[in-house]
C-alpha cells in the first residue's frame, strides 16, 4: 500500500463506488455487524481489539471504534498493526519505507482480534497481518473487516465484515480515499490497474 | 542502498530513511512477545573482523538475528587469515561460500571500499563497521539515532566532538553525518590530535573544552586510541601525560555542570573511565551511553534491511 495522496486528478475511465455519505454509511453498517457478532455489551463479552492494517486501515480503525462506540455505549481498543516486514514480496520492490504499529496497551493476549483493512484484494496483506500479529502475542480469535472486498483471492482468506463487494477484473484498480490521509472520503474504481496494491 | 561504506557522501534523504526505520523497529519490537522479525530470511551475513570488537560485532549479529538472517562471524585470529591469505581472497572465498553480506572491520583505511569492488561481480553487499581511521558509519548512525530521540531533531543542533579526532573514524563518520543532517560540528581537541586537513571539514576547530561547553546540545567523547598511537614509533607522544590529557579535555563533573540542561553526554566506547570521561559523568542521567548501544541494535537492523530486504532494486 502507497501512503501517497490518491486521487489528486481524475483522469476518465474512473468511476465512484462510494460516495462519502456511502463510506459513512457503510462504516456505521459494519459496526452494527460487529456489535452482533461479538455480542458486545452482553454480559460478561470483552470488547475486540480493532487493528487497523496502515495506511488507510488504521483510521478506518479509529472511525469503526467511534461508531461501535456511539450504537453500543462501548468503544473497543484500537491499534495500528505494520505489516510491511512480513511481507512476501519485499524481495521484489524497493526498500519501503515502515509505518507505525500501535498494539493497545491491554495487549491482545486472549482478545478477539479485528484486522481492519480498506481493499482486500489477493489476501496476501492477511496472511502477512496474520503473520505479524502472531508475533505480538496469542488473540482468541481473529476476524477481518474490509470496506471493499474486489475478489480475486489468492489465499484461502475470507473475510467476516464487508462494506461493499465489488466484482472486478484484474485489469482495474480500486482505489479507497479517506479524509484522514487524502482529504476526503469516496471510493473509486480505475480502468488501470495501481501498480502497488496487493 | 547497494553499500553502506562511509557516511562522506551519504544521500541525507538515505540516512533519515534510515533512522526512520529504525526509530520504527525499536517501537515495533517494544514490549513484544518474540523479538525477531521474518523480514531476512533466507540471507547469509557474514562479519568479518580483523580488529577487536565488543559491541559492534556483537550488535550486527543481533541485528541479523532478530530480522532471522544467518549470520556467521569470522574473524581474523581463528581464520585462514591465520595461514597468510589474502584480504581479497578471503573475501571471494566469503562470497562463493554463499554471503549475501560482509560486515567488514579492518585496521587499513579503505579496506571496505577494496572489498565493495572486489566484490562487485559476485553482488555482495559490503558494509564498512570501520577501517582505520577513515570511517565507521554504522556509529555514527546509532549516535544520530540516539541524538534524535533525546532533541527531538538534529536540525540546527550543536554537537561537540572531544579529544583523539585524528585516529577516530568515530569522529570522522559523524562529522559527515551530523552536518549533512543541519548540525553544527566544533571539534575539540589539542592541536596534535586533530587531522591534516581539518580545515576543509565542516566544523569549526576549539582547543578549550570549558568554552564551548555552555553552548552545546551534546558532547561527544572519544577514547584516546593509544593503539594507533605508534606511527613515529613507540616512544611518539601526542600529549605531555594521560594526567594532563584528562586535566584539559576530560569530561568531569565540574565540567558537567557547565552543560545546558538538555545536554547529552555520547561515547562510542569502549570509554576509559577516568581518562576522556568521569564514572560520575559516564553514569548520569545526561549520558546516553547504554541507549547507544541499543539503539546500534535497531540502527543495524535498518541497514540490513535497507540493503538486504529487496533484490537488486535501485533505491
Amino acid at each position: 500500500m502507497s501512503s501517497r495522496p490518491r486521487g489528486a486528478a481524475e483522469p476518465a475511465g474512473e468511476r465512484e463506488l462510494l460516495s462519502s455519505g456511502d463510506v459513512a454509511r457503510t462504516i456505521a453498517r459494519m459496526a452494527h455487524q460487529v456489535i452482533e457478532k461479538t455480542a458486545l455489551g452482553a454480559g460478561g463479552s470483552t470488547p475486540p481489539v480493532l487493528l487497523g492494517i496502515p495506511t488507510r486501515g488504521t483510521p478506518l480503525a479509529l472511525r469503526l471504534a467511534d461508531k461501535i462506540a456511539e450504537f453500543s455505549g462501548i468503544r473497543p481498543p484500537t491499534g495500528a498493526l505494520d505489516i510491511t516486514l512480513y511481507r512476501d514480496d519485499l524481495r521484489r520492490r524497493p526498500p519501503r519505507a515502515l509505518e507505525h504499529s500501535q498494539l493497545p496497551p491491554t495487549g491482545i493476549d486472549d482478545a478477539v482480534v479485528i484486522l481492519v483493512d480498506d481493499v482486500l484484494f489477493s489476501g496476501r496483506t492477511i496472511r502477512a497481518a496474520l503473520d505479524a500479529l502472531r508475533d505480538h502475542g496469542r488473540p482468541r480469535a481473529v476476524q477481518l473487516a474490509v470496506l471493499v472486498d474486489r475478489g480475486h483471492r489468492e489465499l484461502p482468506i475470507r473475510a467476516d465484515y464487508v462494506g461493499k463487494n465489488v466484482p472486478t477484473s484484474r485489469a482495474e484498480g480500486i482505489e479507497v480515499l479517506l479524509s484522514e490521509v487524502d482529504g476526503r472520503d469516496t471510493v473509486l474504481l480505475r480502468a488501470q490497474p495501481e501498480g502497488d496494491r496487493s | 542502498m547497494k553499500h553502506l561504506l562511509a557516511t562522506d557522501g551519504l544521500d541525507p534523504a538515505l540516512a533519515t530513511a534510515v533512522l526512520d526505520t529504525a526509530e520504527e523497529l525499536k517501537r515495533t519490537l517494544l514490549g513484544r512477545e518474540v523479538r525477531k522479525l521474518p523480514t531476512l530470511r533466507g540471507r547469509t551475513v557474514i562479519t568479518l573482523f580483523y580488529e577487536n570488537s565488543t559491541r559492534t560485532r556483537v550488535s550486527f549479529e543481533i541485528a541479523g538475528k532478530w530480522m532471522s538472517a544467518d549470520v556467521i562471524n569470522v574473524s581474523a585470529s581463528s581464520s585462514s587469515v591465520n595461514k597468510g591469505e589474502s584480504l581479497r581472497d578471503t573475501a571471494l572465498t566469503l562470497a562463493a561460500a554463499g554471503a549475501d553480506c560482509v560486515i567488514i572491520r579492518h585496521p587499513a583505511s579503505g579496506a571496505a571500499q577494496r572489498l565493495s569492488g572486489w566484490l562487485a561481480e559476485a553482488g555482495t553487499a559490503i558494509v564498512n563497521a570501520g577501517d582505520g581511521t577513515h570511517e565507521h558509519p554504522t556509529q555514527a548512525l546509532l549516535d544520530a539515532a540516539t541524538l534524535r530521540e533525546r532533541l527531538g531533531s538534529l536540525e540546527g543542533r550543536r554537537i561537540a566532538i572531544v579529544g583523539d579526532v585524528l585516529h577516530s573514524r568515530v569522529a570522522r563518520s559523524n562529522i559527515h553525518l551530523l552536518s549533512a543532517l543541519g548540525a553544527e560540528v566544533v571539534l575539540v581537541a589539542p592541536p596534535t590530535l586533530l587531522p591534516a586537513g581539518v580545515e576543509c571539514l565542516p566544523v569549526t576547530v576549539s582547543h578549550e573544552l570549558d568554552a564551548e561547553l555552555p553552548a552545546v546540545d551534546a558532547v561527544m567523547m572519544l577514547r584516546v586510541q593509544a593503539e594507533r598511537m605508534t606511527a613515529g614509533g613507540p616512544g611518539q607522544s601526542f600529549f605531555p601525560s594521560s594526567r594532563e590529557y584528562s586535566i584539559s579535555y576530560g569530561l568531569n563533573e565540574r565540567r558537567m555542570k557547565l552543560l545546558p540542561e538538555h545536554a547529552v553526554v555520547l561515547h562510542p566506547g569502549p570509554m576509559l573511565r577516568g581518562m576522556e570521561i568521569a564514572s560520575a559523568v559516564a553514569d548520569s542521567p545526561a549520558s546516553a551511553i547504554t541507549e547507544q548501544v541499543r539503539n546500534g541494535v535497531h540502527v543495524r537492523m535498518a541497514v540490513l534491511y535497507h540493503l538486504l530486504a529487496s533484490e537488486g532494486a535501485e533505491a
